[in-house]
């Protein structure tokens, strides 16, 4: 696919990469730079496999004082910075650029300290996000947010997409999770903000920090809450013969009072595809597929399962399944996180990430379909309901251009259509490069030169993933190192 | 001060905000002023209010959200919301009776613009974490929008949480949009009495590590517990510790059985009723332990494990009263007044705990001398210079409010 248009990479940065390889190996030694051909392909994409590009080389710093150096190197000679944690990112946010270098955080993984009276555990941010709540299960607690990728993604991606996850209805996201991040500035400088106390001081930075995508600095450690474990959690299948239905009873089991720890939806395709790869007893004859959780002891699961099934029984649902072991729910969630997985090994596809008003639903996933319709693809629609965030899987043949080319677009006219509808462009995959020409749909130029001040702000020559979250055109001047995004706007 | 400035609409605010900017002139920026007195004094030609930009202009009780207008009082959105059976999970705190302010006028603007959050932020976030969108005018009397209605949105920048907690020195809030929560069917609290600070702290942390959601915990030493009227607590002499449950009911009753056998080594605790509990959470949130006096008064945010030590350390220089809340990561510490409103002490001992100290309550003339917010290490503070750059580059909103200097 090409409708993304990437910057021209500076051919004099890109003239001077021996030297450049030179001196970063001199910096951190060789074992921690990647310079040839086949270590550099590895890291040429994330998981918007769409787009590829080498980097000019990649490093891999064991502390924080290696990031720094790199950095303070990359910000003297003007070299563009492209931060990456495992490459998990669903919307391009690794992509590299051929005059680039890629500074990865996946050495640095160490768990630095765990304490559960303060609650808080300090972590390396190249950690995954799993291993977080694996070092913190045998004293009881757990890290909350839970993106599918968790087995994979680090925390450090986390931090720079402020992920979310099934269980963020009742938990939060990322930015509700951190309590405070070491970070490398591009200029190499370490700043600590916040700490394991509950609210860092001063303007909120650690809220710009979070979810900036790589564009204000690289997070070398954090802080972040740990959580004690439920007791027990078990979900609930709701089957319906329709989507409205669905989303109905969504409403209604908020409105009641209760906020499970999670609700995921699921049409028709996703819930064929995910039992035919889980075997998790999804129902089959069935539109709308709601997976509803609820924690506590087995008295507290069984009440409140009881009472959401009454809600259900209301409107009349197709089938009502409550897992009846923890082997079962285990099931039940491998077939919703692998969701993406096993619809990979159907077609291809494009996952979309907007955010809807809840009570919206129906009427979104009606011209969802009718756009896929209308571009001649098919679509899945696997997605956290509580919260109305999005994911409609647009699949496709990546070796037939053409419809590559559809998916994009149908994909734009979906995001659109969740803006329109009060929601936004991406709930908690990121901006990066796929919906980087999108923004416009849902900032205005203030809004736009607004954040853009913030990112010269803290990185004065944009050199920190800047093709990235704003779209090209109307960027600052770069003039001599100091940006200011107004003239540009004018 | 000069002139009084009430705008009604986002247009009428930036078209004043711009002439003050013509005229290169400081404007304060107040709610309804009930926390005015936190702060250096700002030095500024008027005083503008959001006080008539009220209203709520969304709630969907399906969807947890509601939206207001800055300016709309808190007291009227929990009316509303207690109408649907919802609240504001976060808890706002009133200062009016800790700083002879009016109580019950505070606007939902402010509550963001503080990020003002009361006891159950231990559990369920601070005021910050409920913010999903807001409408505001910068510095530059341009009018922007950041975030939106919905609940998990990661499009740009997360402007609006950036502003809570800016305390009106970036920009001004004309429209604020927060996630809500429903009411608890049913409350108790267990009251632990007598227990020594550390082993206070000591029993909240522990409590706060079972898996049963505890929403509260807070220890009085004996004069901040005596302040309290709440019957059977009311007017003890001794400390109390706080701790509690909020679930439907049969959960609240096992819950609490659960909890009490885990802290059987603390002593057997009084238990507090639905109507008791409503009350005494109620006067923590209009912060009655540390109600108005001459005392001074700190705020303090710490580790839970470094806050017995770190209210006993400041002992040797000085009598100390405390309230803990957030199981110790919140301590109001209340002192004599002095000179220097006990800062340098303060400042110490916070840096060997780590966290940071505000000061809540202190004469005109003190807080003009004495940082007010805990100063920033120099990297820090460019950044935060830079950011009031970025959103109020003449440096007309409350200017020197939180920093001197900025």
């Amino acid at each position: 696919m090409t409708a993304i248009r990437l910057p021209e990479p500076e051919s004099a940065v890109v003239a001077r990469r021996d030297v450049i390889v030179k001196d970063l190996v001199a910096m951190l030694g060789a074992t921690s730079v990647i310079a040839d051909e086949d270590g550099r392909r590895a890291y040429e994409t994330d998981a918007f496999t769409a787009y590829r590009c080498m980097p000019l080389a990649v490093v891999l710093p064991d502390t924080t004082d290696g990031v720094a150096q790199v950095m303070a190197y990359c910000h003297r000679n003007g070299i563009k910075v492209i931060p990456r944690g495992a490459g998990t990112s669903l919307c391009g946010g690794a992509l590299p650029a051929e005059d680039a270098i890629v500074i990865g955080v996946s050495r640095m993984n160490k768990v630095l300290e765990i304490d559960t009276p303060a609650r808080f555990a300090r972590v390396e941010t190249g950690i995954t996000n799993l291993a977080i709540s694996a070092a913190a299960g045998p004293l009881g607690f757990f890290y909350a947010p839970d993106p599918s990728s968790q087995l994979a993604c680090t925390l450090a991606g986390n931090i720079a997409m402020n992920s979310g996850g099934a269980h963020c209805l009742k938990y939060g996201v990322t930015t509700n999770n951190v309590l405070g991040v070491k970070m490398v500035m591009i200029d190499g400088t370490v700043v600590e903000v916040g700490g394991a106390h509950l609210d860092a001081d001063g303007y909120d930075l650690l809220a710009l920090i979070i979810g900036s995508e790589g564009q204000l600095g690289i997070v070398t450690e954090a802080t972040v809450r740990i959580l004690p474990m439920a007791e027990g959690a078990r979900p609930m299948l709701i089957g319906f013969e329709s989507t409205a239905k669905a989303s109905i009873c969504v409403s209604r089991i908020i409105a009641s009072g209760i906020v499970p720890v999670a609700i995921e939806f699921m049409d028709r395709p996703a819930i064929e595809v995910c039992e035919a790869f889980a075997k998790a007893g999804y129902p089959l004859d069935v539109d709308a597929l709601l997976i509803v959780e609820v924690e506590g002891s087995e008295e507290e699961i069984a009440d409140r399962l009881g009472y959401i099934a009454g809600i259900a029984q209301e409107l009349g649902p197709s089938s009502l399944i409550i897992s009846a072991d923890d082997a079962q729910s285990a099931k039940i969630w491998k077939g919703r996180k692998s969701a993406f997985g096993a619809i990979g090994r159907k077609a291809d596809y494009l996952c979309m990430d907007g955010t809807i008003p809840l009570s919206q639903l129906t009427y979104v996933l009606e011209e969802i379909s009718n756009i896929c319709k209308r571009y001649g693809l098919g679509v899945a629609n696997v997605f956290h309901a509580g919260d109305g965030n999005l994911h409609p899987l647009i699949m496709y043949d990546a070796n037939n251009a053409r419809q590559a080319e559809r998916a994009e677009q149908a994909g734009a006219d979906i995001l659109k259509l969740c803006v329109a509808a009060g929601g936004c462009l991406t709930g908690e995959h990121g901006v990066g490069i796929e919906k980087r020409d999108l923004m416009r749909v849902q900032f205005s130029d203030v809004d736009l030169a607004q954040q853009m001040r913030i990112k010269s702000l803290f990185d004065p020559q944009w050199l920190l993933n800047p093709a990235k979250v704003f779209p090209l055109d109307g960027r600052p001047e770069l003039t001599a190192g100091v940006a200011d995004p107004a003239v540009a706007a004018e | 001060m000069s002139e009084l400035l009430r705008p009604a609409a986002d247009w009428e605010l930036k078209s004043m905000l711009a002439q003050f900017g013509a005229q290169n002139l400081a404007v304060e920026i107040v709610g309804a002023g009930s926390k005015r007195a936190i702060g250096h004094p700002v030095q500024a030609a008027a005083l503008l209010t959001t006080a008539s930009l009220r209203g709520i202009t969304l709630y969907e009780p399906t969807e947890l959200v509601m939206s207001a207008r800055a300016g709309t009082p808190v007291s009227q959105i929990e009316v509303e919301l207690a109408s649907r059976g919802q609240m504001l999970p976060f808890e706002p705190l009133d200062f009016g009776a800790a700083l002879a302010a009016p109580v019950g006028l505070q606007t939902i603007g402010a509550v963001f613009a503080t990020n003002n959050s009361g006891a159950r932020r231990i559990s369920v976030g601070s005021a910050r974490d409920h913010l999903i969108g807001l409408r505001g005018v910068n510095g530059r009397a341009e009018i922007f929008k950041s975030g939106g209605r919905v609940m998990k949105n990661v499009t740009g920048y997360d402007v609006a949480r950036a502003l809570t907690g800016s305390w009106g020195t970036l920009a001004v809030m004309t429209e604020v949009t927060f996630k809500v929560a429903p009411l608890p069917d049913d409350i108790a609290t267990l009251v632990y009495t007598g227990l020594p600070e550390d082993l206070a702290v000591e029993m909240m942390s522990l409590a706060m590590g079972t898996p049963f959601e505890i929403s509260g915990t807070v220890h009085l030493t004996p004069k901040h517990a005596a302040r309290i009227a709440t019957a059977p607590v009311g007017g003890r002499a001794t400390s109390i510790t706080a701790l509690r449950i909020e679930n439907f009911m049969k959960s609240v009753r096992y819950r609490k059985g659960r909890i009490m056998e885990a802290l059987k080594a603390y002593g057997q605790p009084m238990e507090l009723d639905l109507e008791a509990s409503l009350g005494f959470w109620a006067e923590m949130r209009r912060l009655v332990p540390v109600r108005f006096s001459d005392d001074i008064l700190w705020r303090v945010s710490t580790s839970p494990r470094k806050a017995a030590d770190l209210v006993a350390t400041l002992r040797r220089h000085m009598p100390v009263e405390a309230t803990y809340d957030w199981s110790g990561g919140l301590v109001w510490i209340e002192i004599p007044d002095c000179a220097d409103a006990g800062a340098a002490d303060i400042r110490r001992a916070v840096a060997i705990a780590g966290g940071h100290a505000t000061l809540i309550r202190a004469r005109e003339a003190v807080r003009r001398e004495v940082e007010v917010f805990q100063p920033q290490a120099p990297a820090l503070e460019k950044l935060s210079r830079g950011l009031k750059d970025v959103f109020d580059p003449q440096g007309l909103l409350n200017p020197g409010r939180m920093y001197q200097t900025m």
